[in-house]
Parts: structure tokens; sequence; C-alpha cells
């Protein structure tokens, strides 16, 4: 299980059921979006570019209670604030699945 | 909806649209009407073109961040007092601490809490509020750019020595003249009196102290310092006496009372202060220089000159000001006589 329920059930109590889903649909449009973001910044050697895409991913991630996914996109942030770029993407190939579960399961969640 | 307080319009800043969502969803529950922006730039548009009650700023953003949107609110003296509330990820601290030392209001950081939200979001609503009410407050008493300097520093009740420059004025048989007339034509005759003697006091940085009956009183120099305060005064009278003029005009028109007023000049060292309470106060000027202006307003009536001025500020005034000495006057109370001049 990806995400942290509670998390995730004190976010749909607070947005109701109409709400919840707009919030959730934006994330999964705008979180792939952030990976792609941060692959184009380390092309262009552009750490504070990644660094922002990172942090995005990081808080909207834990919003939902993807604490996995918001942890790595913590460390992404971490390293890009270093400038530590190659250790970055080493590391960035762990979002695309990580997403997936998070997608899958969010999607499961909808009722 | 929720809130019994008072909604607002707000705006929401910040480049990701999850948390924009969740913010405005937020508000919006609140009964607030909420506008956004995704960048800095964006904000700044939107707040220079439309009145807000309050903004919600991201600190990490393109174009500009916001610190640079706060500063820029800072430097505009329309926007300085929109209040702010800074969002922000928690281990950003250090960065909020700067916002807030810059003048932001507060902050939330996010994950954000719906229930801290809500109360921050109507602390700031009111605190605006009540700094609105104070700002209307102060305008009756001062002119707009004395409002705006107490509005910043805020002010003490309790007095202090000021070199500055005391005038009176006075409608010459104002008595006669009320009781010639309509109650009702009286209010209306010193309400348009007042309007054209507060505009040109007004427009040359003078304070309007106080009304009472026909009678006048305003101080150039203080609270608000101008090194020429002689000059001020005195081109304030002047323009006194012209807009009286233009209004006599206008009453001979609609065959109404015309009027004549006495101007009485004095300037030196006074003791200037706040008296009364935070909430409802007045700025008061008293002192030898205060009394004398006093009587030369009196005096203007003996000498029947319109404008008449003490050595102090005479030697203020600039030589293209031209003024007649009328020699020296005793005046009741003071012990040795005082040279008039009046002012052509």
């Amino acid at each position: 299980m990806e995400l942290d329920r509670s998390t995730f059930e004190e976010l749909r109590q607070m947005s109701g059921p109409d709400f919840i889903d707009e919030l959730v649909d934006t994330y999964l449009e705008d979180a792939p979006r952030l990976a792609q973001e941060m692959q184009a910044a380390l092309e262009a050697k552009d750490a504070e570019a990644f660094r922002r895409a990172a942090h995005s991913l990081k808080s909207n991630s834990a919003t939902f209670g993807a604490m996995r996914l918001s942890n790595l996109a913590k460390e992404l942030e971490k390293l890009a604030k270093e400038n530590k770029l190659e250790a970055a993407a080493r590391l960035l190939p762990g979002v695309q699945p990580a997403l997936d579960s998070v997608a899958e399961e969010l999607k499961g969640l909808r009722q | 909806m929720s809130s019994n307080h008072e909604p607002g319009h707000l705006v929401v800043v910040d480049d990701n649209r999850v948390n924009r969502l969740l913010l405005i969803h937020g508000l919006e529950q609140e009964g607030h009407e909420v506008a956004w922006a995704e960048n800095g730039r964006q904000a700044l548009d939107m707040l220079t073109s439309k009145p807000y009650d309050l903004v919600l700023l991201d600190i990490e953003m393109p174009e500009l961040n916001g610190f640079q949107v706060l500063e820029a609110l800072l430097a505009n003296p329309d926007l300085r007092d929109m209040p702010v509330i800074m969002t922000s990820a928690s281990d950003e601290l250090d960065r909020v601490v700067k916002c807030i030392e810059m003048g932001a209001v507060d902050f939330l950081t996010k994950p954000l809490n719906p229930v801290l939200l809500r109360a921050r979001v109507n602390a700031s609503l009111e605190k605006k509020r009540l700094r609105d009410q104070q700002r209307k407050l102060f305008r009756t008493f001062a002119t707009p750019e004395v409002a705006e300097q107490l509005m910043k520093t805020g002010f003490s009740l309790g007095g202090k020595h000021v070199e500055a420059t005391a005038m009176f004025a006075d409608i010459r048989s104002f008595t006669t003249i009320a009781e010639s007339q309509d109650p009702a034509d009286t209010i209306e005759l010193l309400n348009n009196y007042f309007a054209l003697m507060f505009d040109a006091i007004a427009g040359h940085g003078g304070t309007l102290n106080q009304m009472v009956g026909d009678g006048l009183m305003a101080v150039f120099g203080a609270p608000i310092a101008h090194e020429d305060h002689r000059e001020r005064a005195v081109r304030a009278a002047l323009e006194m006496i012209e807009n009286l003029a233009a209004f006599n005009l206008q009453q001979a028109a609609l065959k109404k009372v015309q009027i004549k007023i006495g101007i009485g000049i004095a300037s030196g060292v006074m003791i200037a202060g706040y008296t009364g309470t935070q909430h409802r106060a007045t700025y008061t000027c008293v002192g030898d220089t205060v009394n004398l202006a006093s009587r030369i307003e009196a005096h203007t009536k003996v000498v029947d000159c319109p404008i008449l001025v003490d050595e102090n500020t005479r030697h203020g005034l600039p030589d293209s000001l031209q003024v007649n000495g009328l020699g020296p006057v005793l005046f009741k109370g003071k012990q040795q006589s005082v040279n008039v001049y009046s002012v052509a």
C-alpha cells in the first residue's frame, strides 16, 4: 500500500466527494509533468529548476499521503540543492514506478 | 458557510496547482471571494489593478518569488498595508522568519491545517478592517500626508518641543452674520468655509488642529517636520484669502452673505503632542508661540489687514513674499512688545 490512508482520509473528509476527485486528477496530471521537468533540468544541468520540480512533487505527494514518493522527492530536492546532479540522476528513475503505484491506488480509492 | 466573519476578496499566489486548489477551496468554503495567480508577476499585476483584502503568498515561485513580491508590495504606498500571509513548506522556516522581519503579517506552513487557515485569515482580515477604520479616523483630523505618517509610526500620547508655525483664522463679525440668517444657512456657510480653508492648509502640508465655532487653528512643521514651515504657513494663508475671494464672488451671485477673515501666524518653539486616548486623539500645540498667533489674529481686526505674521515667521520667508512692518505691538499678557508684519 502506497498511501498513508489516514492522511488521505483526512483530506477526503475536508474536501468533500466532488472536490477530492478534482484534487486527485490535478495531482495525477501534475506529477508526471514534474518528473519530466526534472529530467529536462538534468539535461540542461539546471540544478535550480530540478530542485523546484522536486520540491513541488514532494509537497503534493505528502498532501495525499504518498509518503514513499514524497520522501524520494525530498531526497532529490536535497541533492539538487547541494548541486549533486549526478547523484540525483541516479535516483530519478525511481520516481516513475513509485508514481505509477500511487496513481493506481488513488484511482482505486475513487468512489 | 461555517464562518460568521465578513467575507473578503483574497488572492492566492502559488505556482503549484494542487496547493492552489486546496487553498482556494478552503477559502471559498468560508464565503470568501478568491482570485489566484500562479507566479509573482501575475500577482503584482492583479494587486495593482484591483483592491483586495488579503494575499496568501507562496515563497517558491518562478518569475518573481514571494520575497520579491513582498518587497514590491512594501515599496508601493497603496499596497504597503495589504495583509500578507506567507505560505511555505516547513523546512523553509528561516526564510519565513525573513518575511516576517520584512513585514508580512503571518505565515502558514504547508500542508495547511484548515482550522489554522480559517483562524489566521479571519484574524488578518479583522486587523485590516481595524486599520482601515483607524485611517479614516486619522483623516478626519489630519491631512492624508499626516495620516499616512501616523499609520506608519503610530502615535504616542505625550508631547515634545517642536519648532513650528501656528496659524489662527477667524471669520469677522461672525456672530452678526449668524444672527442675520437661518441656522441651516449658517452651518452651510461654515462647512463651505472650512472646506476651502482645509484645502489651502492641507495643500501646503499643514495640519488642522481644531475648529471652534467659526475659528480654526492649524500648525505647519508638526507633526510632520518641514524646514520651510514658515513659508508654507504664509502661502497657505494667501491661498485661503484667494479661495475666499472666489467664494465671495459666488456668494454675491447667489445673493448670499460674503465673509472676511483674519489670519494670525507666529513661529517658534511650542509643545506639541497627542492628547486624548489611543482611539480618539487630537494633535495639540500649546505655548507662547501659539498664544502669540492667537493674539496676532485678533489684531487683524484692529489694523484691518487680513494676514499678520510675527518676527520669527518673517525671518523664514523668501524675498518673493512681501511683508510690511507695522511696528511693535504690545499684546495683552506679554511683557514686551512684538513686531508685527502684514503680508501683502
